[in-house]
């Protein structure tokens, strides 16, 4: 099919089959997300950020490799972002440091989003004690400030980065089960939830296949704008020394060993920090155009 | 036979009693209306009806038996509720395909796509709005949605509570229409909710005038017509429906 | 025949969309004594669009054009946003259809009318509460002590949509729009509000534009109608000719309501595709 064509079929007013109807609305959000330029600022980002973590053997060299006479050299043609303290290549490291950053924020996500979107949805439709008892639960842990709760955990479990991934989803999902209950208490008076009610499907079914489809936009804005600050605590935790252990190339790390140097050797501490600072931008462009295009009060009334 | 018998139906929510002893009898067959304005308690009726407003006492029953007071599955395949907001009654996520073959997946009721297809036909939606999402579709177009989903489990009694209402006039005017036919091709028993009496005139054949949770009369169609109603209230109402002073113009002033 | 109040011409509002610019009003014109002129039609005709327009309410990304736009000898179209300022609330009004979404939710009846009466003049606190009494008892509201202390969403809505016409009469100004102002109320307040406005009007020597879907309300509490469509007017008629309609669309729509004494088996619908 050309590419004429084919955007045709997406974009016809009366689809032929489901997939036909869900792949014409999804091309549709991406095209309003296009007309957004910080948005595509933001999209740019994060997809480069996956390249560069993809392809990161390809395009760096060894970020492990120490080479002492060459200690905390500054930015040249041989090494692009300098050296470190033990003459590592900083490049390479932050080129390898996006596979830590995009598996801690996904694992992340995959971990504290659909827990919180299960557990608030129960209990914005069901309400009653159930609620009471799962908004205690959450408000236990939303009492405690994100980073201190996952340094508490990490303390607990031990440094790794695995257990700072554990401890910052443990810090994270009572915010989505907020949001995804407030959400459902909203949606739990709508008509076509009675309407369906009234077809006498069970609450299982109700929450599953006509609730939930409706938070997964505010949990994508919410996540995706989240991610800045994820990445920021575990930085933080990386800072800190627990999270990911020397020599591993984690950039809050590496930013917590460039401080001695900050004075005279700027870059070691301050490239990872760019790193961060683009990524969590990226990351909050991207955010908002998704709400631009996916909030549900835009696309509700049309 | 009587398809819904109300009897002493006091709904409440919460502190507040909505409505005070309602007792109807809606023969099978028959298209009934409950008219009153707003805060007389029609629509609470219907609500209690259709197992929304659990909070009741009395009885309700469908064809001689008694219906439970929260959701009840047996009940939706006999008994089925169309909303008056077009805009709020369809899920903004699901195509209509999937909101009309819900239905059939929560009874396990099978050749979907035929049946799907049938309803549609019946209500005189086009088969290519078949994959659309609501916000594609026009209001009359949206509330045939609503009414097609209504019809899915084939269901004998339709609660209708202002089904028009938020229509314009000639859009009101093609599912009042759509409404009338499917009544007589399937035989289906109407409970209607309104406070616009012509609609009551043209689709029904007995109505019932609610005012603060009573019912004040009950009455035929041709009593409303023909100026034949008993109660002040409802008078006042009918009244208040009908045409400005004449304005045929008169041949020379 | 009254001066001329209103005079619009060739009125135009469009919007942008993915498709390109679209037109909502697509050159309308009329003229508006000190009398009660109706603007009906269906949703998307443009009515709405109209009553905002004459305002100069219509915000970008929509754009208005029109070759004339006047009211009583002032030019709207040249008016500057702080002179728009001035006429609007001062000298036409409007009210819009719900009074829920209208009036302040956390400020007292009271306090909103003497809000908008201190807006046009100072005075003393006394004279001040008198003003809101009377404002109140005009709009034929007779406990406007008690209800002057009430929040808006402890008045019902009719009582509401009264006292939003007192507000917007304050400045005394020539002219009204109503944008549907009864449909969100009950039928038997509908009666009241438009009364009230109509006995408001005549006393006072307003002209009244009054857009509403329901034509019988319309030939009711008008002198003139005009009827729109998709953007333009398909019909203009003094309101006691109105069953007398000559475009099919308005035929269309009068034969369309059922009627209290209905004994039609079946209600005539619109054909569309009448331009």
């Amino acid at each position: 099919m050309t590419t004429a064509t084919l955007r045709d079929w997406l974009l016809d007013d009366s689809p032929a089959s489901r997939a036909q109807a869900r792949l014409g609305s999804a091309y549709r959000a991406t095209l309003g997300l296009l007309r957004n330029p910080l948005a595509v600022v933001g999209a740019l980002i994060i997809i480069a950020l996956v390249l560069i973590a993809l392809f990161a053997p390809v395009i760096a060299g060894d970020p492990l490799a120490q080479d002492l006479p060459n200690r905390l050299k500054p930015p040249s043609a041989a090494h692009w972002m300098g050296t470190d303290e033990l003459g590592r290549d900083i490049y390479a490291r932050i080129v390898y440091g996006t596979r830590i950053t995009l598996e801690i924020v996904l694992l992340v996500a995959i971990l504290a989003a659909p827990l919180g979107l299960v557990l608030g949805a129960v209990a914005g439709y069901f309400g009653g004690w159930v609620d009471r008892l799962l908004m205690g639960l959450t408000d236990i842990f939303l009492s405690m400030p994100k980073l201190i709760l996952a340094l508490a955990l990490t303390a607990a479990l031990g440094p790794g980065i695995e257990h700072a991934i554990i401890a910052i989803a443990i810090a994270s999902w009572p915010g989505y089960a907020r949001i995804a209950r407030a959400e459902t208490l909203t949606i739990r008076r709508t008509e076509y939830i009675a309407a369906v009610q009234l077809q006498g499907a069970s609450s299982v079914r109700v929450i599953w296949s006509h609730v939930l489809p409706l938070l997964t936009s505010s949990l994508i804005i919410r996540v995706t704008l989240d991610m800045a600050g994820i990445i920021l605590t575990a930085a933080g935790l990386g800072f800190i020394g627990l999270g990911a252990q020397p020599p591993a190339p984690e950039w809050g790390a590496m930013i917590s060993r460039g401080r001695s140097f900050i004075l005279d050797q700027w870059w070691v501490a301050t490239m990872p920090g760019f790193a961060i600072v683009i990524v969590s931008l990226g990351f909050c462009f991207l955010g908002d155009g998704l709400r631009d295009v996916l909030d549900p009060k835009a696309g509700g009334r049309r | 036979m009587s398809a819904l018998k109300l009897d002493n139906l006091d709904v409440s929510y919460g502190e507040t009693r909505v409505t005070h002893g309602v007792t109807l009898d809606i023969a099978e067959g028959e298209s009934f209306a409950l008219v009153g304005e707003s805060g007389s308690g029609k629509s609470t009726v219907l609500k209690a009806i259709a197992g929304l407003a659990p909070e009741w006492t009395g009885s309700i029953a469908a064809f001689g038996r008694p219906r439970g007071h929260g959701i009840d599955p047996a009940f939706a395949r006999q008994c089925q509720m169309v909303f008056q907001d077009p805009y709020g009654s369809l899920h903004p996520r699901k195509t209509v395909d999937a909101t009309l073959s819900e239905p059939l997946r929560i009874h396990g009721i099978g050749g979907e796509t035929e049946r799907v297809e049938r309803v549609m036909a019946a209500v005189g939606l086009d088969r290519r709005f078949r994959f659309r999402f609501p916000h594609q579709l026009s209001g009359g177009q949206r509330q045939r949605v609503a009414i097609a989903r209504a019809l899915m489990l084939e269901p004998k009694i339709l609660l209708l509570d202002e089904p028009t209402s938020a229509l314009d006039v000639s859009v009101q005017a093609e599912i009042l229409n759509l409404l009338k036919r499917l009544r007589r091709e399937q035989n289906l028993t109407f409970l209607l909710v309104t406070h616009n009496l012509p609609v009551v005139s043209f689709l029904c054949d007995r109505l019932a005038v609610m005012r603060r949770g009573r019912i004040v009369e009950v009455a035929t169609t041709s009593q409303l017509k023909h100026d034949g109603l008993a109660d002040p209230y409802s008078r006042e109402l009918a009244t208040l429906s009908r045409p400005a002073a004449p304005t045929v113009t008169e041949p020379s002033s | 025949m009254s001066e001329l109040l209103l005079e619009v011409e060739n009125l135009r509002v469009s919007f942008p969309t993915p498709r390109g610019p679209v037109e909502v009003v697509k050159g309308i014109g009329f003229s508006l004594g000190r009398e009660r002129l109706g603007i009906v039609g269906e949703s998307g005709s443009g009515k709405s669009m109209t009553g905002r327009a004459i305002l100069r309410l219509i915000r970008s990304p929509g754009r208005q054009t029109a070759d004339r736009l006047n009211f009583d000898g002032i030019d709207l179209e040249r008016q500057s946003e702080t002179g728009m300022r001035a006429i609007r609330g001062a000298r036409i009004s409007m009210i819009m259809q719900d009074p829920k979404f209208s009036l302040n939710p956390v400020m007292t009846i009271g306090e909103q009318i003497a809000e908008a009466v201190q807006a046009h003049g100072r005075m003393s606190r006394r004279a001040l509460r008198q003003r809101v009494k009377e404002m109140l008892e005009a709009v034929r509201i007779d406990d406007a002590e008690r209800v002057a202390r009430l929040f808006p969403h402890e008045v019902s809505g009719g009582m509401g949509q009264r006292i939003m016409i007192a507000m917007m009469l304050i400045p005394e100004p020539d002219l009204l729009i109503a944008d549907e102002p009864t449909s969100a109320l009950d039928v038997s307040v509908q009666a009241q509000v438009l009364d009230l406005i109509d006995d408001l009007i005549r006393h006072r020597g307003m002209g009244l534009l009054l857009i509403s879907h329901d034509l019988d309300l319309v030939a009711r509490y008008c002198d003139r109608i005009l009827v729109m469509k998709d953007g333009r007017v398909v019909e203009s008629c003094v309101a006691g000719e109105l069953r007398n309609a000559s475009h099919p669309y308005t035929r269309g729509l009068l034969a369309a309501v059922p009627r209290l004494d209905e004994d039609r088996d079946e209600l005539p619908v619109l054909d569309r595709s009448i331009a």
